[in-house]
């Protein structure tokens, strides 16, 4: 069973608002996926490397070359707050 | 016109088109007129573009056939691929104004002048078997407008079904492109893990997103994957591997292929109706010169848990750039954890929180190696699953779907009942080779889609047997409602 505090705990790292009665019934929901889920832990895979990536790729790199991309001005055209250069965020808290 | 423009598949279209007999701006036109006259019952479109296309179409046509084959054939996008000020929601309130600032590079391959009918409703972020977790209403099934198109490229499939558009584009991370054809009666293709560039594909589950073709045929299946397939530097995971002509053995047949029928994905979780058709194609195939016997993937049985894991896991690290910060919703607030909180909050939808908080708790510290370390063991059986069952067979076959369309709201309040919709696809995403949904007929007068699966990069080979599949299961697209 996921607590009360738990679901609270799990809300806060993801930085999810959640009102008290999202947090009951996401408990709840939460408890019957996790139950369902439960079965893979019964396979005993201790030697058993995992895998990331289907095709198995590592370390990809390219060149370290300049090139032209985004300017400035067209990467804040989407900010919902900016102040002159700069993306604006509320006090750091 | 020669004939009505709306019989014709995409790659009959493109060849009028290129023979002169029939202009892109009027394939443009014909498309935004069937839009004026079903979306408002079918809602397959979060935004339509009607002038873009017949700008782009114009524009295509001073070409004079000199541009490619496949340019003037108007196309249905998901609205979770960036279009270049043109609106991308991904279903979700938290981008409901956000206007990318560069194309995804499947569309910019497709070419400079692709003729965008519109953007396509879809669950939210991609994630849902039945387009009903879209902040702006359900997606309604052609074939029946109670039920639902599936998902999560429910309006993709839904728009191809209707003719608003002669293909689609949609993703594909646990069955999205599949399983909505499959119940809409077209063709879906999910293409090798790779093979097409994820560059603007908004994220959902980093090393399970393609990219995927949606149509009438298996032909204009391939030639779509034709237009948007490659390799690309601006996406590390693209595969960095030649592409070949998907359309060079299309009508080659089956004749002493190794087909294998799987067993697990044939048991009482799937419906009789649904098992009848896919054993009636199956034997078809036989009929056609294949070799067809049964194939077990033993750890498909733990495929759908190691799924709801590994998906929740990347997409609540994906959606962790949505903060309100640099693009789409804020909500003010005080201090900046607060709003966080509270543009999370109010943007997110009921089925994106809970995969954020099962993604999180899955990760999070105590239980990563219980759940996330151990689902990626899984992935890793599956892979040797699959490579046993390739060392045996060249094509294996499934349903795509345990269950023909539902009625819409049948499943909205029970997670599990329609995490069950993605038993049969999520095997090959999670191994990450390709499989195709070819529709096989009909149960309860509702379409089924047969699943072919390849080995990672067999495409050619692939769209050969789902071509000899569909031939032998003689379903015509018939255009709904």
């Amino acid at each position: 069973m996921i607590s009360e505090e738990q679901v609270r705990h799990v809300a806060n790292l993801a930085r999810l608002g959640l009102t008290d009665d999202e947090i009951q019934e996401m408990g709840t929901q939460l408890d019957a996926i996790l139950d369902s889920i439960e079965k893979i832990r019964e396979l005993d895979l201790s030697d058993v490397p995992p895998t990331a990536n289907p095709l198995n790729l590592s370390n990809v790199l390219r060149p370290d070359e300049p090139r032209p991309e985004l300017s400035q001005e067209e990467a804040l055209t989407q900010a919902p707050e900016r102040v002159d250069d700069l993306f604006a965020v509320p006090r750091i808290d | 016109m020669p004939q009505n423009l709306l019989d014709l598949t995409a790659h009959g279209l493109a060849t009028e088109i290129e023979v002169g007999r029939v202009s892109a701006r009027e394939a443009a036109e014909v498309a935004n007129v069937r839009v004026e006259e079903v979306d408002g019952e079918v809602n397959a479109f979060l935004t339509t573009t009607p002038e873009l296309a017949l700008e782009r179409a114009g524009r295509v046509d001073e070409k004079n056939g000199e541009g490619r084959f496949w340019e003037g054939v108007p196309l249905v996008v998901k609205d979770v691929l960036s279009t270049r000020g043109v609106r991308t929601t991904c279903g979700s309130k938290i981008l409901e104004d956000f206007e990318p600032l560069y194309n995804a590079s499947a569309l910019e391959n497709f070419g400079e002048d692709l003729v965008m009918v519109g953007k396509s409703n879809m669950d939210e972020f991609a994630m849902g078997s039945s387009t009903e977790n879209s902040a702006y209403g359900p997606t309604r099934n052609p074939w029946d407008l109670g039920r639902v198109p599936g998902g999560s490229s429910g309006g993709s499939a839904a728009a191809v079904a209707a003719g608003e558009g002669w293909w689609a584009l949609g993703t594909d991370t646990g069955g999205s492109v599949r399983q909505p054809a499959a119940l809409c009666g077209i063709v879906g293709l999910k293409p090798t893990y790779g093979r097409v560039s994820r560059y603007g594909l908004i994220s959902f589950g980093s090393s399970l997103d393609v990219v995927g073709p949606m149509t009438r045929d298996v032909r204009d299946a391939a030639l779509l994957l034709q237009a948007i397939a490659g390799h690309d530097r601006r996406d590390s995971t693209s595969a960095n591997v030649e592409t070949p002509d998907y359309l060079a053995e299309l009508d080659g047949g089956v004749e002493g292929l190794r087909v294998g029928v799987v067993s697990e994905l044939m048991d009482e979780r799937i419906d009789a109706g649904v098992r009848e058709v896919v054993g009636t194609v199956a034997e078809g195939l036989e009929g056609a010169g294949a070799d067809v016997g049964e194939v077990s993937l033993p750890h498909a049985y733990y495929a759908l848990e190691a799924y709801y894991i590994i998906a929740p896991a990347e997409v609540s690290s994906n959606l962790a750039r949505f903060d309100g910060v640099r693009y789409g919703l804020r909500v003010p607030a005080d201090g900046v954890h607060e709003m966080y909180r509270e543009t999370r909050e109010r943007g997110f939808g009921a089925e994106a929180k809970r995969r954020i908080m099962l993604g999180t708790y899955a990760l999070s510290s105590g239980y990563y190696d219980a759940y996330y370390a151990q689902a990626q063991k899984v992935r890793t059986r599956i892979i040797e699953d699959f490579r046993a069952a390739f060392s045996r067979y060249d094509v294996l076959i499934s349903p795509t779907s345990p269950s023909v369309a539902f009625e819409l709201g049948a499943k909205t309040d029970d997670p599990l009942a329609m995490y069950l919709q993605d038993i049969c696809a999520v095997p090959a995403s999670l191994a990450g080779v390709p499989a195709i949904s070819v529709p096989g007929g009909l149960s309860e007068g509702l379409p089924v889609g047969v699943q072919l699966m390849g080995d990672h990069f067999t495409e050619p080979m692939l769209l050969r047997a789902a071509r000899a599949a569909e031939q032998v299961a003689g379903f015509g697209f018939t255009l709904k409602p």
